[in-house]
């Protein structure tokens, strides 16, 4: 809880200090409070599982593993941030606390013991991004881009409202627990409005994380919005809708497992095919991994289909690689936008020879993202199929190793580009601030790490 | 405060539940085929209100207060998405002149 009330507290004394133009001070103190935040993470860990605020919220080591990494996420994309804002408007605290903002609701997302809790969380969530991301004013497909992303992202919490409604219905308790006790106690007799809610929750969070049918406004939302806050978009809302759904699916609905793995299932293969194959044909890097995300979001859905022990280790792992390599590979191209002007794939061309460093970084993270051995990627690919091969779907399984082929395929292009093909107009020095250079060495590393030595975090859920 | 919730459980559950998902459903038809922003924001409120309404039929007819707290949650929150949504749609029309969501079409794969 300490967590929570720091960031929100924060978000405010963020917005004060906008306030009295102490605009140097805005990210050391912003800083400062995640660490201070991920303190009282640390602090709470293993103290026992009790729902605290009448069983409002409950900070088990899922939620605490989680948040921790929604909060070192959101760390790395503000250090990137740090001329970027100011190149987009004289009002640099609002982004700070908005994502602060933001952040304090993927938290709540990841600790929710009660149906109320999920729906504040998922809004406040929301809500802030709606404005993140339509932040350029003037910019067309940045207001584009908003106004889609807040019609599908109100249009989706009424599935979610709806179906939270019919579970209450059903068993009069928006409490997990009790929601829980009444699937165990009345297995045969469970009334049809329950099952009509988890239909309707489904729904509502699969557009929450993107998954295909539910997929068509990430492309359209990542590709307009700023670059930094699309990072955080598919890094830090991903993970932290994934909690939460891990939380609902592993927790309260797994007696009913037969009902919803056919649905679910057919969800994943839809979302893989989708998401790999419209990113085939992508000549934008950046929309190339709005699509991957999408494939991604497959990829973690895996461990809910085949729920089981390894389930939360399983998406922690997958999550803190994927949103590694996003992080890296944002950053690189926020750096060549902002050399060549551009986010096609040409601009990556020679990147190999002007700047050896982040072509090796963003190489690090397109093969972990397209789950290369030695990387971060692999361990979270490894576990997730893992999982599924217990489970004996051998069909689904099949089917996720042709998608990991076609993943390599637009994956390699882009370190093709930069190393093999030669630019046009004559190769453009790609210059690499040093905050940039921190941020992406120290994820590069971490991937690497996580690749060589995957025990240290396997071990933690 | 007993009388409204007798009168409220003198109709039955049924109808309440069949009456908000028609309800819902003419919130959701309604986004997916206007093409005017502020109409498909009204659906979207339409869509929340049935829940309100679903909430507290339930809420009524157990006798107990958490799914009427819930309706304030809901309010509340669709009132600040909504104050959000009303500043977007603000912006866009400030660039477009037009608040018709085919003049958004510019992001296309």
């Amino acid at each position: 809880m300490g967590a929570i009330i720091t960031l929100s507290l924060l978000g405010i004394l963020v917005l004060y200090l906008g306030l009295y133009k102490a605009k140097n001070a805005l990210l050391p103190v912003t800083l400062v409070g995640l660490v201070v935040a991920i303190g009282f993470e640390i602090a709470a860990w293993d103290k026992g599982a009790t729902p605290v605020y009448h069983g409002m919220v409950v900070f088990d080591n899922l939620a605490l593993s989680f948040s921790i990494l929604c909060i070192v996420i959101t760390g790395l994309i503000l250090l990137l941030s740090k001329e970027y804002f100011r190149a987009i408007s004289s009002n640099v605290a609002e982004y700070y606390t908005l994502m602060l903002f933001s952040l304090t609701g993927a938290l709540l997302v990841s600790s929710y013991h009660n149906f109320a809790m999920l729906f504040v969380g998922i809004e406040v969530m929301s809500v802030t991004l709606y404005i993140l991301v339509g932040i350029r004013k003037s910019d067309f497909n940045s207001n584009e881009a908003a106004l889609k992303y807040f019609l599908m992202g109100a249009f989706s919490t009424g599935f979610l409202l709806f179906g939270i409604t019919l579970l209450y219905g059903a068993t009069g308790t928006f409490d997990i627990t009790g929601v829980k006790a009444y699937v165990i106690d009345n297995p045969h007799t469970i009334s049809p409005l329950f099952y009509g809610g988890i239909l309707l929750l489904l729904v509502g969070l699969c557009f929450k994380i993107g998954a295909a049918p539910f997929h068509f406004w990430t492309p359209d939302v990542y590709d307009g919005a700023p670059i930094l806050i699309t990072s955080y978009m598919s890094t830090v809302v991903k993970v932290a809708s994934f909690a939460g759904f891990l939380r609902l699916f592993s927790y309260v609905f797994v007696p009913l497992h037969d009902y919803w793995t056919p649905v679910l299932l057919t969800i994943v293969v839809i979302t893989l095919f989708m998401g790999n194959i419209s990113a085939l044909m992508q000549t934008s890097f950046k929309r190339m991994l709005a699509y991957s995300s999408i494939a991604h979001a497959g990829y973690m859905l895996f461990a809910i289909v085949a729920i089981g022990a390894d389930s939360a280790s399983g998406i922690f792992t997958y999550s803190i690689a994927y949103s590694l390599a996003s992080v890296i590979a944002f950053g690189g191209l926020i750096l060549v936008k902002r050399a060549h002007g551009s986010d096609q794939f040409i601009a990556f061309n020679e990147l190999g020879k002007t700047n050896p460093l982040l072509a090796i970084t963003i190489t690090i993270a397109m093969l972990s993202l397209a789950g290369i051995p030695l990387t971060a990627g692999f361990i979270g690919k490894f576990m997730m199929f893992n999982t599924v091969m217990q489970d004996y779907q051998i069909t689904l399984l099949v089917l996720a190793a042709i998608n990991a082929a076609i993943g390599v395929f637009y994956y390699l292009r882009v370190v093709v580009h930069m190393y093999f093909k030669s630019a046009d107009e004559g190769a453009i020095e790609v210059s690499m601030p040093l905050n940039f250079k921190i941020v992406l060495i120290i994820a590069t590393v971490v991937t690497l790490l996580i690749g060589l030595y995957p025990d240290c975090i396997l071990g933690i859920l | 405060m007993d009388s409204v919730i007798q009168t409220i459980q003198g109709i039955p559950l049924n109808h309440y539940l069949i009456f908000c998902s028609v309800i819902f459903s003419i919130g959701v038809i309604g986004v997916l085929i206007r093409r005017n922003v502020i109409i498909i924001m009204m659906c979207v409120e339409l869509m929340l209100n049935s829940v309100n309404l679903l909430l507290a039929a339930f809420s009524a007819y157990r006798g107990d207060a958490s799914g009427q707290v819930f309706v304030f949650f809901v309010m509340a929150l669709a009132a600040a998405e909504v104050a959000v949504g009303l500043a977007i749609v603000i912006m866009v029309y400030r660039n477009t002149k037009s608040v018709d969501i085919e003049s958004l079409s510019k992001l296309r794969w």
